[in-house]
C-alpha cells in the first residue's frame, strides 16, 4: 500500500443519526443496509428529530438502539396498530415502523392490513428474508416452496404448509395504500433503488398521501447455511421470481410528487 | 350542572371526553357498544383522534402507543374482548406507560351471551396478561358512580403511571339514571418527561417493555410493585351501609352491591342487625375494613354475579376467623334482592361454620334449584 499526504475525500462514512456502535446482527445480513438507508433518508429529509420509530419483534427487536430516534417497541406483529395510536396523536411527526416477515405477514397480518385498509400516514420498511431469523430459522410466510427451515425440515410442502404470501401485491389492492413498492437489498444497484423507494414512502406520508410500505428482499446468510455472497446469489435467482421487484400500488397522487 | 337521564355507556363516554380524553381506540362489541359509538361521533367533532380499530387486538395496541406519548387514552370492550386485549395491557404495564381500560361485563366464558355478569373478576383483578403486575380496578354501581370514577381513573392512570380499569358490569352500562356529568376540562398541554415525541422537542426516548437482563427486569418488577403497594395504601376506596351495629356483613361490588343493598334495607326494616360493604376499588382490596370487620362481626355473605371470584379475596382477609358463606348467580343472570334476602336471613338462622368451603355449598344449594 501507497501511503501520501494527499488530502483524501470522504465517499463513504457512517451516517450520523445511526449510532456508532457494534449492531447485533450476524455478518452478512442486510439489516444494517435497511438500517443505514432509512437514517440517510430522514437525514436528507431533515425529519430526524421529527420521527418517531416502532420497532418489532423478531431480528430488529433492538433497532432502537442504532437509530438517534425517539423509539417505541411493539408486541409481535402490532407495530401498525402501536404506530397507528402515535400518528393520530401526533399527526405532523414522522411514524415509521420497521418490521420482518414473521412479524408483519404472519402473526400481524391483521394489523397491517388495517393500517393499510385505513390509509393510515405511516411508513413501513418490511424485510423480507424467507424465514423466522431471530428464533433460529423457522418457516416463516414469506418462505419459498421446498425451501428447507428448522420447522420446515424436508422443505416446504405447500400441501401441508401453504404457500408463501407475497406481501406487496396483497396490500397493493388495498386503496388506503398509496406507495407499495418490493426493492432488493443484494447489490449496490437494488440498494440505490431501494434508497430511493424509501425516500418516496416517507414523502408519501409527509404530504398526507396515505399508506406507504417498501418491501426489501434481504438475506439471512446465518440461517440459510450460506455465506454473505451465496445469499447474494440465493436471493437473486430464488426470491426474486417468488417475489419479483416492482411498484405494486403507485397511487394517482404520488405519481405526481415531486421530490 | 343539571341531572340527566342518560345510559351508563354513553355516560361514560361524554365523561372520558370532558376530563380531556385526547385520544380512543376501540372495537364495537356488546353490551359496550353505545360507548364507542358515542365517542365515535363527539371525538371527531372536538378535533380528537377517534378509531374504530380492526380488532381489540388493535385497539389496545393503538392504545399502547398512543399513551407512549403521554396522552390521556382509553379504549372499552367488553368480557371476550378484553381477553383478546389481555396481551397489550401486558405490555403496557411493562412499559409503565398511563391508561384506561372500561370492560363491560358479560356472561362467559366464550362467547357466552350479553347479559350483566361480573366473571371478568379474576382476569382484570389477578392477572389475565403475563408477568407480575397489577391493574388498578373500579367497580362503579351507578351511573353517576361509573361517571365519577371515570374522570378519577385519568388522573389515578397518570399519578401512577398505571392501568387503570373500570369494571361495568352490562346493566351498569345498559341502563339509564338520573346522572349529573363533569364539567368540560380543559386538554392538558404538558408533556411527560418519559414520553416519545422525537428528538426536536427533546432528549431521545425509547419506551420498551423488554429487558433481556433478567437482574435489570427484576430491578423493573421491584418498582411496579413497589407502586402497587403505594396504590395499596392511598387508594383504597369502598362504602359502607349500616355497618356501626351490624352483626353480619354483606359483600358485593358493582351491580352485586346494589342488588345486596335493597335487601340489606330489607332486612334492616325486620330488625336484622345486617350492614354492606361495597368495594369501589376491587383492586386494591380493601382489606383493612374487612379485617376490622371480622374482629366485630359474627358472620359474612359475600354475593356476586359469578362463581365466587373476589369470594377468595375476603376468605383471605378473614382467615377462617368468621364463617364466609357465598350466594351468587353466572352466566348473566341477576340475583333478585328477595333471593339475597333470604341468604341473609339463612345465614343469620344458621347453623354456620367454618369448616369447607363456601362455594360447595352454594353449588349443593343452587343445584337443587337450576339444576
Amino acid at each position: 500500500m501507497v501511503i501520501t499526504d494527499q488530502p483524501t475525500k470522504i465517499v463513504y462514512e457512517r451516517p450520523k443519526d445511526l449510532d456508532p456502535r457494534v449492531t447485533h446482527y450476524c455478518p452478512g445480513c442486510t439489516h444494517g443496509v435497511a438500517h443505514r438507508l432509512v437514517a440517510e433518508v430522514l437525514a436528507d429529509m431533515g425529519e430526524v428529530g421529527n420521527t418517531i420509530g416502532v420497532a418489532s419483534v423478531g431480528c430488529s427487536v433492538f433497532s432502537y438502539y442504532y437509530f438517534d430516534m425517539d423509539f417505541v417497541e411493539a408486541a409481535h406483529g402490532r407495530a401498525p396498530a402501536m404506530a397507528t395510536g402515535i400518528k393520530r396523536v401526533y399527526p405532523d411527526r414522522i411514524v415509521f415502523t420497521y418490521q420482518g416477515d414473521g412479524d408483519l405477514a404472519s402473526i400481524g397480518m391483521g394489523e397491517i392490513v388495517g393500517a393499510a385498509s385505513r390509509g393510515e400516514l405511516l411508513t413501513v420498511i418490511f424485510i423480507n428474508n424467507a424465514n423466522y431469523g431471530m428464533t433460529g430459522g423457522q418457516m416463516a410466510p414469506t418462505t419459498l416452496p421446498g425451501q428447507k427451515t428448522t420447522s420446515s425440515p424436508t422443505g416446504r410442502d405447500v400441501t401441508r404448509q401453504g404457500y408463501p404470501i407475497r406481501t406487496a401485491e396483497l396490500l397493493s389492492t388495498l386503496e388506503g395504500s398509496a406507495y407499495v413498492v418490493r426493492r432488493s437489498l443484494h447489490n449496490a444497484r437494488e440498494i440505490r433503488k431501494a434508497k430511493k423507494a424509501i425516500r418516496t414512502a416517507f414523502e408519501v406520508q409527509k404530504h398526507r398521501l396515505g399508506f406507504s410500505m417498501v418491501e426489501l428482499l434481504s438475506t439471512c446468510p446465518t440461517n440459510w447455511r450460506l455465506t454473505p455472497d451465496e445469499s447474494r446469489n440465493w436471493l437473486e435467482e430464488r426470491m426474486i421470481p417468488a417475489f419479483p421487484l416492482g411498484d405494486y400500488k403507485i397511487s394517482p397522487a404520488v405519481a405526481e410528487l415531486q421530490i | 350542572m343539571a341531572k340527566e337521564l342518560i345510559k351508563g355507556n354513553t355516560a361514560v363516554a361524554e365523561a372520558s371526553l370532558r376530563a380531556g380524553l385526547q385520544a380512543y381506540f376501540g372495537y364495537p362489541i356488546t353490551p359496550q357498544t353505545e360507548l364507542l359509538e358515542h365517542l365515535s361521533a363527539r371525538m371527531p367533532e372536538l378535533g380528537r383522534p377517534f378509531v374504530q380499530a380492526e380488532s381489540e387486538l388493535g385497539a389496545i395496541n393503538m392504545v399502547y402507543g398512543a399513551a407512549c406519548t403521554g396522552k390521556r387514552v382509553m379504549t372499552s370492550s367488553s368480557s371476550p374482548g378484553v381477553s383478546l386485549m389481555m396481551e397489550g395491557l401486558s405490555y403496557i404495564a411493562g412499559t409503565e406507560v398511563p391508561a384506561v381500560l372500561v370492560d363491560v361485563v358479560r356472561g362467559g366464558p366464550g362467547l357466552g351471551n350479553i347479559a350483566p355478569a361480573q366473571g371478568d373478576y379474576n382476569q382484570i383483578v389477578h392477572g389475565g396478561g403475563h408477568g407480575d403486575y397489577h391493574m388498578l380496578v373500579l367497580a362503579p354501581a351507578s351511573v353517576q358512580e361509573a361517571v365519577d370514577l371515570t374522570v378519577l381513573a385519568f388522573d389515578l392512570a397518570e399519578k401512577y403511571r398505571n392501568l387503570v380499569a373500570i369494571m361495568l358490569d352490562g346493566s351498569i352500562g345498559q341502563m339509564m339514571e338520573p346522572a349529573e356529568l363533569p364539567p368540560m376540562q380543559p386538554l392538558k398541554t404538558e408533556i411527560p418527561d418519559w414520553a416519545v415525541r422525537g428528538t426536536s422537542h427533546g432528549e431521545k426516548r425509547i419506551l420498551t417493555s423488554i429487558n433481556l437482563d433478567p437482574p435489570a427486569q427484576e430491578v423493573m418488577n421491584l418498582r411496579l410493585m413497589k407502586r402497587w403497594q403505594e396504590i395499596e395504601k392511598n387508594e383504597v376506596r369502598y362504602k359502607g351501609y349500616f355497618l356501626d351495629d351490624a352483626e353480619y356483613v354483606v359483600l358485593g361490588f358493582g351491580t352485586a352491591g346494589r342488588i345486596s343493598l335493597s335487601a340489606v334495607r330489607a332486612a334492616r326494616e325486620k330488625g336484622l342487625k345486617v350492614g354492606l360493604l361495597r368495594p369501589i376499588t376491587v383492586a386494591p382490596f380493601p382489606k383493612d375494613i374487612i379485617n376490622e370487620l371480622t374482629e366485630k362481626v359474627k358472620a359474612f355473605l359475600v354475593v356476586e354475579m359469578n362463581a365466587g371470584q373476589m369470594l377468595e379475596d375476603v376468605r383471605l382477609v378473614v382467615r377462617g376467623r368468621k364463617p364466609v358463606e357465598f350466594f351468587g348467580r353466572m352466566g348473566g343472570v341477576v340475583p333478585l334482592p328477595d333471593e339475597v334476602e333470604e341468604e341473609i336471613t339463612r345465614l343469620i338462622e344458621g347453623p354456620l361454620t367454618t369448616d369447607g368451603h363456601p362455594r360447595d355449598r352454594w353449588l349443593d344449594r343452587l343445584s337443587e334449584t337450576i339444576g
